[in-house]
């Protein structure tokens, strides 16, 4: 490991969490032909790597997650957004497996992103940040698994765009992954997903706030635009059913309507809520970026427009999972997935599980998922006869 | 629902007939896998490389949590997805009778496996010829649970019917093995006259060259 790239405490103290320095000695190539000098990847892990280093389960994040999976986040004093899924006991057992989660490129927990700072200018890079994709972030996490030393991850998982990257490290380093885990996800964006992200960075661009992207170093915050954009999206995250039972047509701490245009509704009430604390803790350009990486995913696209290509031999075994009421990421999105993996004679399990909560159901306390998904690790834990943490 | 055997539980007799016909360390697809039996034994107890199908939600995942990989499909649809040779054995039981297509299924199996293997329920057993002779009515041969109108057998076929169907379609029927109610077995290489007539099902391991 080279001096300069040593994690190092004293370069960023008061920041919570692990960070490592990359891009110093060569600046990382980014699929735009755009380089980064050094940047910093800022990542978690729970639970301990075992002595051959077999045990690790790369957990990748969506959208508008991060790296502290579980327990309590020091940025935003919220909880992980995988709670139920990660810790002692749980699916990813912590007290088997080594978890690690590392804030994609782009992002604005720690890694690289517009609202870090540029080495170049000392200033937010704001939207001098080049665009990325998924394959980056994919290298980008593949440089810090090389820096620990791992030489194979027992397995890659994630959820929605956590699931793209997934699929990524699959078809770009089938050599470095037991397992993929690729949940309510898609091989590429589609047209329909791809609109609902050009509402939101409609709405954040239409916020004068928003300064055409300079709002940091003009001391502004594009709070209205975000937060609209978090309203739509949180649309498309539930399901007709989960909204319906969740809030029917109850009104707001009122008995009748109110013939005007406050949150009659509770469940206006409940989308103001989820845009509003959204805007505490996530970035508006980081935003822009991660969702033009989702819109950019097409895992065909990359292999001569036959999806099966970017799986053809893979030693790798997936376990591809869906659920009923996503319409996000609907199960015939995985179907296509699996119908890939199937036309190379790849190791390939399905399950699409029952739930009614729409595509945030990846997040959420569902049993049978847990079940398939624990089960599916041990099975393969099983067929490489893993050590034990 | 009957999760998978881990332990050496004894295997459902047919399924055993079946796990009998396959080599050690080939590669398996189980069409119709159901909770997952057979590849559990076959992974067990011969080192194969199993695959499933399987169209209940209930049986994909006990399969998948019991380590199997299996996905949620469909016989008449899913196989055209496998490409040709990916496995050594394409195994098919009790479930051809169930098929829309059951021709171009046969196909698909002798496509996708070196081998397939493939069980029918005998509608030739003379039980269910007595009952329609005597008593003028449909028997469907897995005892009580169904009625004409609601056996997932929408193809029923007998043994004679099957192997009439192999000839056809240029299938080879390399061993036949059929068994009556009591559980008895009889082998030969294709099925004698008298099995239509007296047992109850039949497994056949069929070559396509």
């Amino acid at each position: 490991m080279a001096a300069e790239d040593a994690l190092s405490e004293a370069e960023a103290p008061a920041r919570p969490g692990l960070y490592a320095e990359f891009g110093r000695d060569q600046p990382f190539k980014l699929d735009s032909g755009a380089e980064l000098g050094p940047f910093t990847i800022a990542y978690q892990t729970y639970g301990k790597l075992n002595a051959a280093k077999s045990n690790a389960i790369l957990v990748c994040h969506a959208l508008s997650g991060d790296q502290f999976v579980t327990g309590i986040n020091p940025l935003t004093g919220r909880e992980g957004w995988w709670e139920p899924m990660v810790g002692p006991g749980l699916t990813l057992d912590t007290e088997r497996y080594f978890v690690l989660c590392a804030n994609v490129l782009g992002g604005c927990m720690g890694t690289a992103g517009p609202k870090e700072i540029c080495p170049a200018t000392g200033e937010p890079w704001g939207l001098s940040f080049p665009v990325i994709t998924v394959a980056d972030m994919v290298r980008a996490q593949k440089l810090l698994i090389d820096r620990l030393g791992i030489e194979k991850l027992f397995c890659v998982t994630g959820g929605s765009m956590g699931g793209m990257q997934a699929l990524q490290w699959a078809a770009s380093y089938p050599e470095r992954l037991v397992t993929a885990v690729p949940v309510a996800t898609a091989a590429r964006h589609s047209a329909q997903n791809i609109a609902f992200h050009e509402v939101g960075r409609q709405a954040i661009m239409a916020d004068p706030d928003w300064c055409e992207g300079d709002y940091l170093r003009r001391g502004k915050v594009p709070q209205r635009g975000l937060a609209v954009a978090r309203m739509a999206a949180h649309i498309t995250y539930l399901s007709e059913a989960a909204l319906h039972r969740k809030f029917g047509r109850n009104l707001q701490d009122r008995l009748s309507i109110t013939y005007g245009f406050d949150a009659d509704f509770q469940v206006e009430s409940y989308l103001r809520h989820q845009g509003s604390t959204f805007v505490d803790r996530f970035d508006a350009n980081s935003y822009l970026y991660i969702t033009r990486a989702m819109d950019y995913f097409d895992l065909a696209q990359e292999h001569g427009g036959v999806l099966a290509n970017a799986f053809r031999k893979s030693p790798v075994r997936f376990c591809v999972i869906s659920f009923t009421s996503d319409w996000l990421f609907p199960t015939r999105e995985c179907k296509e997935i699996v119908r890939a993996l199937n036309s190379v004679a790849a190791n390939v399990s399905f399950v699409e599980v029952r739930s009614d909560k729409g595509h945030d159901a990846f997040l959420l306390d569902e049993p049978e998922f847990f079940a398939t998904f624990s089960g599916f690790l041990a099975g393969a834990a099983e067929h490489i006869g893993l050590e034990p943490a | 629902m009957s999760r998978p055997q881990r332990s050496a539980a004894p295997l459902r007799l047919d399924l055993q007939i079946i796990a009998d016909m396959i080599e050690p360390r080939t590669r398996v697809l189980d069409v119709g896998c159901g909770d997952g039996a057979l590849l559990a034994y076959l992974d067990r107890a011969k080192g194969v490389d199993g695959r499933g199908i399987e169209l209940s939600q209930a049986g994909v995942n006990a399969c998948v949590s019991h380590g199997l990989s299996v996905i949620q499909g469909d016989a008449d649809t899913d196989l055209k997805d496998y490409p040709k040779h990916s496995f050594d054995y394409a195994v098919l039981s009790q479930t051809l009778p169930a098929t829309s297509d059951p021709k171009g299924v046969l196909l698909d199996l002798m496509r996708i496996g070196r081998h397939a293997i493939v069980s029918i329920p005998n509608f030739g057993y003379w039980r269910l010829r007595l009952s329609l002779l005597m008593g003028g009515q449909i028997a469907i041969p897995d005892g009580n649970a169904h009625r004409w109108h609601d056996t997932p057998n929408i193809h029923p076929c007998t043994i004679a019917d099957f192997v009439e169907l192999s000839a056809e379609l240029g299938i080879r029927i390399l061993r036949s093995v059929s068994i009556d109610r009591r559980g008895r077995i009889r082998q030969s290489g294709t099925p004698r006259p008298l099995a239509n007539l007296v047992d109850e099902q039949a497994i056949f391991l069929l070559r396509k060259d």
